[in-house]
């Protein structure tokens, strides 16, 4: 164990701004790449299901 | 392929005027720096190889949107696509043209500017040398840039953020060649890595361009 | 023998592959997780502190991981891409689409992490060493290879355009490397090496290399949830993506 206190580990021995900056940026793009791709994803299936329900119209149609 | 490279001068002599842009160009932002930091002979003996690099990069960029654009445009381009003569060697033609354009009056006009940074004699040998091996690298390089944008939206720009990234090797050895000269160092390693860098493009950015060029057109 | 060869082709295209990558999904998830705790837990709980850099030098079990998923996506993406160039596949120009934006994130944190780190240990924020630089020069064929594909409107032109380009990159990036260390080492005479890393003490390897599986797993996961959104996007004009269960029409 190198940490004596949570305090301890906060503050990384002074360096905590670069430590936790440099993790913490890399935590936040790790979970925003996804989500963004989610909605990318949601789009497209919206699009999709549109596309779905305009077929199945036009078959009813004809 | 000669045929290919009178072609485009001729077609550029008739419109000298984007030719003499980008020469302009060249020598108004190799006088910006100057400008832009101070006057000191010796801080501008320093940059001075740099700049003058950046300078020369920046001004055939501009140019290689016109190496196939026109012909883009009138249908020129399809018919060199389909004629027997192999598609390389016509790439080649107008990249000579290109580099008798664009890179031939920099490497030409550098001395003089490299005066306003009060380069000596032997240094603005080094530099056209440099120049001279360099150049031709940029047109070939560019013009694999400029076949993967024919047509493309946003084309200049896009060009220039494709095409940057590959120059880079050219700027360190092509500048560094004055610096080490400068410095005493002497620039044959430079010069070498130059030359080097010519003969890889010599050979292989054609292929490249043809491929690009094939793409661009189907 | 004949079977599997056969299954692979099948394997080939979007339609077939589809379901394939989303099954394979949640498993490279679990495992970038797993590595991901593991590798964390080494960084901070095992890994002992440094006796020149202190605690800063925890920073390698980002930046590292990061730096090395953004060179070998960028070789991975080049590969499919040829692939698909010379084959004339459409899911291998997919995969190379999702590939980049993926790759073009690692060197963003691989250059952030490296400014982070030469901000305390040198007093800079940007050091001018040849690794950082070359990154930087990476970051940027990332970019053009994603502004390149951006631009062009279509799908295929596209996919083969961004071929060429990541073709000629990665004959290129070797140049490029060798060109920056050239001009590093001529400018700094003392070698000022971002990446000089304290002598590797065992837990310290220990922990690069499980942060750099869960980075890796994680860009796998990624990539397969990338291209199977790029393979809806390309092929919603057809009947099989339209009927699928996840539209729910």
């Amino acid at each position: 164990m190198n940490w004596g206190s949570p305090a301890e580990f906060f503050a990384m021995g002074g360096y905590a701004l670069y430590v936790w900056g440099s993790f913490g940026v890399c935590a936040v793009a790790m979970l925003l790449e996804p989500i963004l791709l989610g909605r990318r994803r949601r789009a497209i299936l919206r699009s999709l299901r549109r596309h779905a329900i305009a077929d199945r119209m036009d078959k009813e149609s004809s | 392929m000669l045929a290919v490279m009178r072609r485009d001068l001729l077609l550029a002599m008739r419109r000298k005027t984007e030719v003499l842009t980008a020469l302009f160009f060249f020598v108004i932002v190799t006088s910006l720096f100057p400008l832009g930091i101070g006057p000191e002979p010796a801080l501008l003996r320093k940059i001075a190889p740099g700049v003058l690099w950046v300078g020369a990069l920046l001004a055939t960029m501009l140019g290689l949107q016109r190496m196939f654009a026109a012909d883009h445009a009138d249908g020129t381009l399809e018919q060199m696509v389909l004629s027997p003569t192999p598609l390389g060697l016509l790439v080649a033609g107008k990249n000579a043209a290109h580099w008798l354009l664009s890179g031939l009056p920099l490497v030409v006009l550098a001395p003089l500017l490299g005066m306003q940074f009060d380069l000596d004699a032997e240094a603005l040998g080094v530099l056209i040398l440099g120049l001279l091996l360099g150049t031709p690298v940029l047109s070939l390089v560019g013009s694999i840039g400029a076949a993967l944008t024919l047509g493309v939206r946003g084309g200049g720009v896009l060009l220039s953020l494709l095409v940057l990234p590959l120059y880079i090797p050219t700027l360190i050895f092509g500048a560094g060649a004055v610096q080490a000269h400068i410095s005493g160092q002497g620039a044959g390693g430079h010069l070498s890595l130059l030359a080097a860098l010519l003969a890889l493009a010599v050979f292989f950015a054609p292929w490249a361009t043809t491929a690009a060029l094939r793409i661009a057109l189907e | 023998m004949s079977n599997g060869i056969v299954n692979w082709f099948k394997l080939a295209s979007p339609y077939s592959f589809y379901p394939v990558a989303g099954k394979m999904q949640p498993w490279f998830w679990a495992l970038a997780v797993l590595f991901g705790a593991a590798g964390l837990w080494i960084s901070f709980f095992v890994a002992p502190t440094d006796a020149t850099q202190g605690e800063g030098y925890r920073i390698i079990f980002v930046h590292v991981p990061a730096s090395w998923m953004s060179m070998f996506i960028y070789l991975v993406m080049a590969t499919w891409a040829g692939i698909g160039l010379a084959l004339n596949t459409r899911l291998s120009g997919m995969m190379a689409q999702a590939l980049a934006p993926t790759g073009a994130l690692m060197a963003f944190l691989s250059l952030w992490t490296g400014a982070f780190w030469g901000k305390p240990m040198w007093g800079t924020w940007w050091v001018w060493d040849a690794r950082l630089t070359s990154e930087l020069i990476l970051f940027f064929l990332y970019l053009g290879f994603i502004a390149l594909q951006a631009a062009i409107d279509d799908p295929r032109r596209a996919d083969k355009a961004g071929a060429i380009l990541a073709l000629v990159g990665v004959v290129n990036v070797p140049i490029i490397y060798f060109s920056v260390k050239w001009w590093n080492t001529l400018h700094q005479g003392s070698s000022v090496s971002l990446t000089k890393a304290p002598s590797m003490a065992q837990t310290m390897l220990w922990g690069m290399l499980l942060m750099a599986l869960c980075f890796w797993m994680y860009s796998i996961a990624m990539t397969l949830k990338r291209v199977r959104t790029i393979i809806l996007e390309r092929e919603s004009h057809t009947e099989w993506a339209r009927k699928l269960a996840e539209v729910g029409a």
